[in-house]
């Protein structure tokens, strides 16, 4: 391990470009069937643009979370399709990838307040979810390891619920409807599911309500007022004597009720 | 794969003194907390926000004399994409709106969303695509005070505070005002809330609260919101247009000096187009990916703060941009998790910071700043860091003392994220310390705005990370994705309000603002070669760069 940085180092020390190790090894990877030597250790997303390419499309958080980069690939001489974002996945030998960044999906236009969670409610908005044949290959396609034949499933029972647990992680990648024989917007039904799971499933919080009841009612105002006219020293002196609700804080109640 | 050889060696050195330090955690025997007085020192010393090399004013624009990083100094003090002279506006395409949102991040798409709900018809501009953002990002959670033992009161005192005393009164209150209206707001778009069984909304601490006021959607709660929003902006084909991959380039402004519109830039087809509109809503959300002075990032691919430089030309002053958020813990090694975050809970759950020799240097709950100060003295000033084998520098975040505090398979259940993404690099944060270094995560400051979330230029309201002064010099946890939501509603509804209150429409749209901006550029003498607004960084190698022999890039866009 060299202590100094050397001088390569400084010349390209700079954020998100990765910088090299000595003696790094290229391997052979294919982008969209053209051979590029590249550093081995690097994410398809790093080794494209260490190839050349500066991306437009398939490139958001670069952290494995929006759904941007979806990557398909074989490895030469493997019929085995495999599946991936580009940000969290390391270059292979001999792969021979293509991204996949848009992949055309129709959501329907609903009105949530004029729905019920109800699978009647999915059925109506995508009919297309009871033509699933049980193929298994949106499920192995999902780079975020959902089971997603079990949501789709569940959508199929009218299992609101289930559909939105088991489709949280998703990322709305669109690798599972980029595959489906049954042309199913996965995701979009998932969303659908998980918006009428949030609003009329999971019981409302009555104490946030009487709480916008009470801003409302300008209760408080006054405080808040109050506070933006104080000065440094006297906001100083009400911070450092703020009551703090203990870590386990059953039962707690603050001493100072005055400004609840 | 896997730490090299050499960093095996060292990580031996931390297993040497872990036992003991695990059993002083068991006892409750913390590194001391520094004073305020130390804390005012490691700062000074070893802030980026606060050593002089790597800053310098900023010769041009409202700000001028302003001390910035010099990263973001060049992208105010740069010429625009397109001379105004070369915009026609006779033959550009022209669509019109009554509001133009840019960004469709979570300011931008609630911002969208409170138009439409106002009776406008909106049109949402965005670089990349729609949600491609920081706001998906988010993984910790979202303040409000709805609990009982809360109120907007205490919630106030811990913005204040947290932000050292220095933001602004008026926009802390309206944050802390509306919290609990948005959480309402979005719990009836059907976001997910965590929730206790009987809906109660499950709330943690989180760094600097005085009431447990965190509320999360696992740990995936920008996301959560990003998904909810844009689902149902896409709920409204009538009333709102989305436009991908349309950059705002230019702010339009009429003869009386009202915004009008903004020039944008198809990236695909290279194409120039105009939104007219008669009022105008910026929500282009930070700057991390301008790497300021070198440092790796947590934000996304299109945070370049464009913005920023929008706003600045049209005469919109910059509040608190001298100050910038370093999350201490970014990854350092593997090379290809550079700067990924590393969520404070880390720390929350028992691991500890320690330098190369795995003795500790620091409190584990310093502020952010204090705590990424002390991490780059350890490294720079006292040479007790690891330096990885590309010549980066970190120190280790003990993650195996987790599973010794909290018992085995914690790691898996609270880190489930982090734990995968170290795992393909052959690294198990069960067993062995991560390496970390502070990594740029959040921009402070921004387009100074009112608490109805305009700006000083009349028709342009600005909401989200592009703005500054709710945080003051220092944001915790939890109030940005709350000020995306309050602000960018309140920039929504009131340009809506001003859009349908203008009485004659807005004039012709005019670039004068962006010549009357080259002519100072000018008189500064600063260099024709830089150009802004970035859009999208350069991850292109230089032996690369040095081949294309006939590629011409424009700033950094090729
Ligand atoms: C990794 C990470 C974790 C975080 N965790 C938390 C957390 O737990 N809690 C919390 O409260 N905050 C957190 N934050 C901060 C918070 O997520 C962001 O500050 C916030 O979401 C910013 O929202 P925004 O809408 O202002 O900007 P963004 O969400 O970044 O959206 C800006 C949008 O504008 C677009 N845009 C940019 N330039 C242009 C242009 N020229 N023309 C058109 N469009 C443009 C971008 O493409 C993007 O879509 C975190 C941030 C990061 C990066
Ligand atoms: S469920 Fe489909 S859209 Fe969602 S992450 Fe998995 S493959 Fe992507
Ligand atoms: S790919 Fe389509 S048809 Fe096959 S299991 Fe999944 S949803 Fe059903």
């Amino acid at each position: 391990m060299s202590a100094q940085p050397n001088e390569k180092v400084q010349v390209i020390a700079s954020g998100d470009r990765t910088i090299l190790p000595e003696g790094t090894r290229m391997i052979p990877v294919y982008i969209m069937g053209k051979k590029y030597l590249l550093p081995e250790t690097l994410t398809i997303q790093k080794a494209i643009e260490y190839a050349g390419y500066q991306f437009i499309r398939a490139c958001g958080c670069r952290g494995g979370i929006c759904g941007a980069c979806p990557t398909v690939w074989r490895v030469k001489g493997d019929y085995q399709l495999h599946f991936g974002l580009a940000c969290q996945t390391v270059i292979e030998e001999e792969m021979v990838l293509a991204q996949l960044p848009f992949f055309p999906a129709n959501k329907a236009v609903y009105d949530l307040e004029q729905l019920q969670a109800t699978g009647e409610a999915i059925a109506s908005l995508y009919p297309e979810v009871m033509k699933c044949v049980g193929c298994n290959t949106c499920t192995r396609a999902c780079p975020m390891d959902i089971d997603v034949m079990e949501y789709i499933n569940a959508a199929m029972r009218g299992d609101v619920a289930r559909t939105a647990r088991v489709s949280f992680d998703c990322i709305q990648c669109g690798l599972c409807s980029a595959r489906c024989p049954a042309q199913i917007a996965h995701y979009h039904v998932a969303q659908l599911c998980r918006r009428l799971y949030g609003r009329y499933v999971l019981p409302r919080a009555e104490h946030l309500a009487s709480r916008v009841d009470e801003i409302q009612a300008g209760k408080y105002d006054g405080f808040l007022e109050e506070l933006t006219r104080m000065d440094e020293d006297q906001l100083r002196k009400l911070y450092v004597e703020r009551e703090v609700e203990p870590l386990d804080s059953e039962g707690w109640e603050p001493g100072d009720k005055r400004y609840l | 794969m896997g730490y090299t050889p050499e960093m095996k060696e060292l990580i031996k050195r931390v297993e040497a003194t872990r036992a003991e330090r695990v059993e002083r955690t068991r006892r409750g025997e913390y590194f001391p907390a520094m004073t305020l007085d130390e804390r005012a020192e490691v700062l000074g010393r070893f802030h980026p926000d606060y050593k002089e090399a790597g800053r310098r004013a900023v010769k041009v624009g409202p700000n001028k004399g302003d001390v910035y990083p010099e990263e973001f100094v060049e992208q105010l003090e740069a010429y625009p994409r397109i001379h105004p002279d070369r915009v026609d506006f006779g033959a550009l395409p022209t669509s019109e709106t009554d509001v133009l949102v840019i960004g469709g991040g979570g300011a931008g798409s609630s911002a969208a969303l409170r138009a439409a709900e106002n009776g406008c018809r909106v049109v949402l501009a965005t670089k990349l695509r729609h949600g491609d953002a920081n706001t998906v990002m988010a993984e910790g959670g979202i303040q409000g005070a709805d609990q009982e033992v809360d109120s907007p009161y205490f919630h106030y005192l811990d913005v204040i505070g947290g932000g050292h005393f220095t933001n602004r009164p008026e926009l802390v209150a309206a944050l802390t005002h509306d919290a609990p209206l948005v959480m309402s707001w979005l719990e009836s778009l059907g976001m997910m809330f965590d929730k206790e069984p009987d809906g109660r909304m499950r709330v943690r601490h989180g760094g600097g609260t005085s009431r447990k006021r965190m509320h999360s959607a696992g740990d995936m709660t920008g996301s959560e919101i990003m998904r909810v929003l844009r689902d149902e902006v896409r709920n409204r084909p009538d009333a709102i247009e989305v436009m991908e991959f349309s950059a705002a380039v230019e702010l339009l402004k009429d003869a009386q000096g009202r915004a009008c519109g903004a020039l944008l830039y198809n990236l695909e087809t290279e194409a120039y187009f105009v939104v007219r509109a008669r009022a105008v809503v910026l929500a282009t959300g930070g700057f991390g990916r301008l790497h300021v002075q070198g440092f790796a990032t947590t934000n996304h691919y299109g945070a370049t703060a464009d913005g920023l430089v929008l706003g600045y030309r049209a005469g919109v002053s910059l509040d608190f941009m001298h100050s910038t958020q370093y999350h201490p813990t970014g990854a350092a090694f593997p090379e290809q998790n550079v700067g990924l975050l590393i969520t404070e809970k880390v720390r929350g759950l028992g691991a500890n910071l320690v330098n190369i020799d795995g003795e500790q240097f620091v409190f584990e709950r310093e502020p952010r700043d204090v705590e990424s100060a002390a991490i780059i003295r350890e490294c720079v000033e006292r040479a007790r860091g690891v330096t990885t084998p590309v010549g980066r520098l970190g120190v280790w975040l003990d993650s195996p003392m987790i599973e010794e505090l909290e018992g085995p398979g914690t790691v898996e259940r609270e880190l489930p994220a982090k734990f995968v993404q170290f795992m393909r690099y052959g690294i198990d944060i069960r067993k062995e310390p991560m390496l970390v270094y502070p990594t740029l995560h959040y921009q402070n400051g921004g387009l100074k705005i009112t608490a109805d979330a305009e700006t000083s230029v009349p028709g342009l309201f600005a909401a989200g990370e592009v703005t500054g002064g709710v945080h003051g010099e220092n944001r915790l946890m939890g109030n940005s994705l709350l000020d995306i939501t309050v602000f960018g509603r309140r920039a929504g509804t009131n340009a809506a309000a001003y859009a349908q209150n203008l009485e004659d429409g807005p004039g012709e749209p005019a670039l004068d603002h962006v010549r009357a901006f080259i002519a100072d550029l000018e008189a500064g003498g600063v260099g024709r070669d830089r150009i802004s607004p970035m859009l999208i960084p350069d991850y292109t190698t230089p032996e690369v760069r040095q081949r294309q022999l006939t590629a011409h890039y424009l700033g950094t866009l090729r």
